[in-house]
C-alpha cells in the first residue's frame, strides 16, 4: 500500500491524532500525538491491509532547537512488504511516551535505550532501566546540551 | 649384578631391626622415585604429545620452537608454571583448597604401582591389582570435590558436582565390563592375568578374542574410561567453554598443573588396565618362542607395553579433537540407559560362556578341533 | 545480612567467558543445573558511535562503521554508504556496484565461518573453529591485496569503492571458490550432521515465527524459523536482483523448525549461496569508475533516510537525520545483534546451563554491534 494511502487511513480512524503527513522522508512519515500512538500502532498491526509485524527501528531525536524531542517509529510489514515512519513529538523537559511494549516486544529493548540516552520515560514500560550506560550514571548523554562530566565515582573522566 | 644387589639387600635386612627398617623405607624411597620420575617424564610428553597430535588434526604444526621438534616444550612449560603467582581466594577454604591438587596427583600416581610393564620389571606384585587401581582411581573423584569446594566459586563447585556424578556413575559400567575378562583368568592379579594370554602366537589368546562378550567389554570399558578420565566427549566437569574451566578454575600455577598432570596420569592408567586385561599386557606379537637374552626381551616387552598403551591414548587423543561435548544429562542417559544394562548383560554372557566352555575361548576351541 | 533465596543459585556468567562471544554479562539464576531465568547486561562496550557521529563528517564515520560488526565490516560500511547516497541521490557505477557485492558476500563467508567455528568450540569441538580460520586466511589475503586491512577494511566509501580492484584478484578469487565448497562437505561431515552435534542443538530454544517477528530477529536466525525473508531478495540493493541465488529457509529436518541446529545450518547453507553469488559476479565484471564523483565536502540536503541491508547476522540499519551541514544531525544504528539477543531470556527458560551456551552461540551475537 502506498504511504499516502496508510495516512488516508489513519486520518480516518484517529482524525485529530494525526498530526501530519511528511512525503520528503525515506519512508514517508506521520506525525501521530503522544497519546494515541499505543492505539495506532495495535491498529497498525492488527488492521487487515496494513499489518504492521515488525518495528524495524525506534529512535529517540533531541529537536533541541524546537524545544521538543521526538521518537521515530519505524515499521514494516512482512506480509505487504510496506514501510512507514511514525513520529511523536514531545516536550523536551517532560518528555512521556506510552510504551508500545505491548504491541511489538522488541520495543522493550529499544525503549529502554531511549530512556538511557535521551531521558525520555515511557509510561508503562515493564523495566525502564539504563541498558547501556553504567546503572548509576547520571544525565543523559546523547542530549544535545549533556555536559560531560570531569568524574566517574572516583575517577577522572 | 642383580645378585650382588639382592646380597647387600638380605645381609643389611638381617643385621637389626632398626637397619631392616632403613632398608625398607629406602627401597620404598628409591622406588618412588624412580616410578615418579617415570610418571613425570610421561605426562610431560603426554602434554607435547596432545599439542602435537592436535596440531595435525587441526591443519597446524603445533610446538616446534622449544628444541628439536618442540620436544623440550614441556620443560618450558613447567618452569612457567612454576614461576606463576601462587593466588589462593580470599574466602577459600585454604587447607582443601591446597591439598586437593596433591591428593589428586597421588591418586593417579600410586595407581602406577600393581601395572607389570614386562615380565621381570614390576614395581608390586599386588594380589588384589586390578582392585586396587579402581579404588585408588575413585580417590579422584573425592578430591576434585574438594577442590571445587575449597575454591569457594560457584562455577567450580557447578564442576565438581559433575565430576564426581560423572566420574561415580561411570564406575559401574567400568567395573561390569572388567569382570566380564577377569572371570577368565579368575584373578585380580595383574601378573596372572598377562601370564594367562601367554601362547597363541602372542596375540590370539588375548583376552579381548577369547569371546564375543569380552570384545564388546573392551569397547564399553574404552568408552567408560574415557568418561572416567573426563576427556571429552565427557569433559564437562572442566567445560572450557560453559563454566570457564569448571573444578579447576581458581587454580595457578603448580596446583593447577598437577590436576593437569593427574589427568594424564589416569589416561595412563586406565589404557594400562585396558591393555593387560584385553590386550595381552606385555605380550609380544608373533615373537613366538625366539631364543634372546632376558634382557633383551624385557625391553622389547616393555616397549610393546608402552606402545599399546599409547595406542589407546592416542585414540582418545583423537576423540578429543574430533568429537563435541555431551551434555550433563545426555552424559548420565548414556550411562545409566544404555552402558550399565549392555555392560551387565554382557557379564551374563560371558558368565555363561565361561561356565559351558570352561574358560575357553575362541582360538582354544579351533585349536582343540585341529588337535584332535 | 543479604536475603539468600536458598532454593536458587544466581551466578554470574561474564563479563569475561570464553564463550559469550564478547563482553556480554548474563545474571543466570539456577536451580541445579536448569535454569529459571537468565538476563543480559549490556553496555560494556559502549564507545559512543551515535554522539561520535554528531561531531565528525560523514566520509570520517566511515572508519567507525567498520568497527560496528568487525568481523562483517564491508557490509557495515556498505549500509552506512547505501545510507548517505539515498541522501545524496547519486548513481553508483556498475563495477563499483558488483566490487562492493563481491566484497560483501565474501565478508558474509569469511563471519559465517566465525560463527560456525566459534559455535563447534562452545560445543566441545575445537577442530572445525581452525579450519575456519585456515578457510578465513585466503579470504583476508583477498582483502589484503584489496584495500590493505585484514579485518577493518573502511573500503566501502560513500560513492563507490576506496581502490580498484588490484591484478590477480580475480584469479586468486576463482582459486579459491573452487577450493572452497570442498571444505563446506567436509565441516558438514565432520560437525553438522554429528549425532552428539544433533543431540546437543536438536530441538533446542525453538524461535516460532510469530516470536521471531514480535521480537525483531532478524538474518539467519529469521530464516531459520521457516520465514523466506532475505532484504537482499526483497528489496534489492545493489545488483542482487540480477544474480540468481536461492534463499535457505529452516526445515526441521533435525527437529523442530526454528531450533538451534537449523539456525546453525542456516550459516552453512548461506555460505554455499555466497560462492555461488561471488562467482556469478566475478563473471560480470567489466571495465569501468571504481566510484561516482562526490565532492571533497559532503553536505548532503536536509532530510530524514532510513536504509538497512543484509549483514550475516540479521538487518543493520541505520536511520540519518540531516540538517544539511556537512557532519550528521542525528544517526541512529540499528544493530541486528541488539534485537536477536532480546529474545535470549524467553527462550532461556528451563533450559540447562549448557544449552544456553547453545542458544547463544545458535543467535550469533556480537558485541561491538549491541553495545555500539
Amino acid at each position: 500500500m502506498e504511504p499516502k494511502g496508510i495516512y488516508d487511513i489513519l486520518s480516518k480512524t484517529f482524525s485529530s491524532k494525526i498530526k501530519q503527513f511528511l512525503e520528503n522522508t525515506f519512508p514517508p512519515t506521520i506525525i501521530v500525538e503522544s497519546s494515541a500512538i499505543v492505539d495506532v500502532c495495535k491498529f497498525l498491526k492488527n488492521e487487515e491491509g496494513l499489518n504492521f509485524t515488525s518495528l524495524m527501528c525506534l529512535s529517540g531525536v533531541d529537536l533541541k532547537d524546537q524545544g521538543k524531542m521526538a521518537v521515530v517509529y519505524h515499521l514494516f510489514s512482512i506480509t505487504h512488504r510496506h514501510k512507514i515512519a511514525l513520529k511523536v513529538e514531545i516536550d523536551r523537559n517532560e518528555p512521556h511516551v506510552p510504551t508500545v511494549e505491548g504491541v511489538w516486544a522488541t520495543a522493550n529493548w529499544y525503549e529502554r535505550e531511549a530512556y538511557d540516552l535521551f531521558g525520555i520515560i515511557f509510561d508503562g514500560h515493564s523495566d525502564l532501566r539504563r541498558i547501556l550506560m553504567p546503572d548509576d550514571w547520571e544525565g543523559y548523554p546523547m542530549r544535545k546540551d549533556y555536559v560531560y562530566p570531569k568524574k566517574y565515582h572516583t575517577w577522572d573522566v | 649384578m642383580t645378585e650382588l644387589i639382592n646380597e647387600i639387600i638380605t645381609r643389611l635386612a638381617n643385621a637389626a631391626p632398626i637397619i631392616r627398617l632403613l632398608v625398607v623405607i629406602a627401597i620404598i624411597i628409591v622406588s618412588s622415585v624412580i616410578v615418579l620420575a617415570v610418571a613425570l617424564l610421561y605426562e610431560g610428553l603426554a602434554t607435547y604429545a596432545e599439542r602435537k597430535v592436535a596440531g595435525d588434526i587441526q591443519a597446524r604444526i603445533g610446538p616446534n620452537r622449544v628444541g628439536p621438534y618442540g620436544l623440550l616444550q614441556f620443560v618450558a612449560d613447567g618452569v612457567k608454571l612454576l614461576l606463576k603467582e601462587d593466588i589462593i581466594p580470599f574466602y577459600a577454604d585454604k587447607w582443601l583448597f591446597i591439598i586437593a591438587p596433591y591428593i589428586v596427583f597421588t591418586a593417579s600416581f600410586a595407581a602406577f604401582v600393581p601395572l607389570s610393564y614386562s615380565e621381570h620389571i614390576y614395581i608390586a606384585n599386588l594380589n588384589v591389582g586390578v582392585l586396587y587401581i579402581l579404588a585408588i582411581s575413585s580417590v579422584v573423584s573425592m578430591a576434585i570435590l574438594m577442590g571445587a569446594w575449597g575454591s569457594n566459586n560457584k562455577w567450580s563447585l557447578f564442576g565438581g558436582m559433575r565430576a564426581v556424578a560423572q566420574i561415580v556413575s561411570y564406575e559401574i559400567p567400568t567395573v561390569l565390563s572388567l569382570l566380564a575378562a577377569i572371570i577368565i583368568p579368575a584373578s585380580l592379579n595383574m601378573r596372572d592375568i598377562i601370564a594367562y594370554q601367554s601362547g597363541g602366537l602372542g596375540i590370539f589368546r588375548w583376552l579381548i578374542f577369547n569371546n564375543p562378550f569380552t570384545f564388546f567389554a573392551f569397547f564399553i570399558y574404552f568408552i567408560a574410561s574415557i568418561a572416567e578420565v573426563n576427556r571429552t566427549p565427557f569433559d564437562i566437569p572442566e567445560a572450557e567453554s560453559e563454566i570457564v574451566a569448571g573444578y579447576h578454575t581458581e587454580y595457578t600455577g603448580m596446583r593447577f598443573a598437577f590436576f593437569f598432570m593427574a589427568e594424564y596420569g589416569d589416561m595412563f592408567v586406565v589404557s594400562a588396565l585396558a591393555t593387560t586385561l584385553f590386550l595381552g599386557g606385555w605380550q609380544i606379537p608373533f615373537i613366538g618362542n625366539i631364543v634372546m637374552p632376558v634382557w633383551l626381551k624385557d625391553i622389547l616387552e616393555v616397549a610393546v607395553f608402552f606402545g599399546k598403551v599409547f595406542l589407546l591414548i592416542y585414540i582418545m587423543m583423537w576423540i578429543r579433537w574430533t568429537l563435541p561435548r555431551l551434555r550433563v544429562d545426555q552424559l548420565m542417559e548414556l550411562c545409566w540407559k544404555y552402558l550399565t544394562p549392555f555392560a551387565f548383560f554382557n557379564l551374563i554372557g560371558a558368565s555363561v560362556w565361561v561356565l559351558l566352555l570352561h574358560g575357553k575361548g575362541v582360538y582354544d576351541i579351533i585349536t582343540g578341533l585341529f588337535v584332535h | 545480612m543479604v536475603n539468600v533465596d536458598e532454593r536458587f543459585m544466581e551466578v554470574s556468567m561474564g563479563p569475561q567467558h570464553p564463550s559469550t562471544h564478547g563482553v556480554l554479562r548474563l545474571l543466570v539464576r539456577t536451580d541445579g543445573e536448569v535454569l529459571t531465568a537468565a538476563r543480559p547486561y549490556i553496555g560494556y562496550l559502549h564507545r559512543a558511535l551515535e554522539k561520535i557521529a554528531e561531531r565528525v563528517t560523514y566520509p570520517q564515520f566511515t572508519p567507525f562503521t567498520d568497527r560496528l560488526d568487525y568481523l562483517a565490516s564491508m557490509n557495515c560500511n556498505l549500509a552506512y554508504a547505501m545510507t548517505v547516497e539515498k541522501l545524496l541521490n547519486i548513481e553508483i557505477p556498475r563495477r563499483a556496484q558488483i566490487i562492493r557485492v563481491i566484497m560483501a558476500e565474501l565478508n558474509r563467508i569469511s563471519s559465517h565461518l566465525i560463527a560456525f567455528g566459534s559455535f563447534s568450540s562452545d560445543m566441545g569441538a575445537f577442530t572445525p573453529f581452525l579450519f575456519g580460520i585456515r578457510e578465513r586466511e585466503f579470504i583476508n589475503d583477498l582483502f589484503e591485496m584489496t584495500c590493505g586491512s585484514r579485518l577493518t577494511y573502511n573500503y566501502i566509501r560513500i560513492g563507490g569503492v576506496s581502490k580498484d580492484l588490484p591484478e590477480g584478484f580475480i584469479d586468486k578469487a576463482k582459486e579459491f571458490l573452487d577450493y572452497f565448497p570442498g571444505k563446506l562437505k567436509e565441516y558438514n561431515e565432520l560437525l553438522s550432521y554429528n549425532a552428539i552435534f544433533i543431540k546437543r542443538l536438536a530441538n533446542i530454544a525453538v524461535i516460532t515465527p510469530e516470536d521471531a517477528l514480535d521480537y525483531g530477529v532478524t538474518g539467519p536466525n529469521l530464516r531459520a524459523s521457516g520465514i523466506k525473508w532475505d532484504l537482499r531478495r526483497e528489496e534489492p540493493y545493489l545488483i542482487y536482483n540480477e544474480l540468481d541465488f536461492d534463499i535457505p529457509i529452516g526445515r526441521g529436518e533435525m527437529g523442530t523448525i526454528g531450533d538451534a541446529w537449523d539456525r546453525y545450518m542456516m550459516r552453512i547453507y548461506e555460505m554455499e549461496q555466497s560462492t555461488k553469488i561471488v562467482k556469478q559476479c566475478l563473471d560480470m565484471l567489466a571495465p569501468g569508475d571504481y566510484t561516482a564523483k562526490v565532492p571533497k565536502v559532503l553536505k548532503p540536503p536536509a532530510g530524514e533516510v532510513y536504509v538497512r541491508a543484509e549483514n550475516p547476522r540479521g538487518e543493520l540499519g541505520f536511520y540519518l537525520i540531516s540538517d544539511g551541514s556537512t557532519k550528521p544531525y542525528r544517526l541512529k544504528i540499528r544493530a541486528p545483534s541488539f534485537a536477536n539477543l532480546s529474545i535470549l531470556p524467553k527462550l532461556a527458560k528451563g533450559v540447562m546451563i549448557a544449552d544456553l551456551i547453545a542458544i547463544i552461540g545458535s543467535l550469533d551475537i556480537i558485541l561491538p554491534e549491541i553495545d555500539r
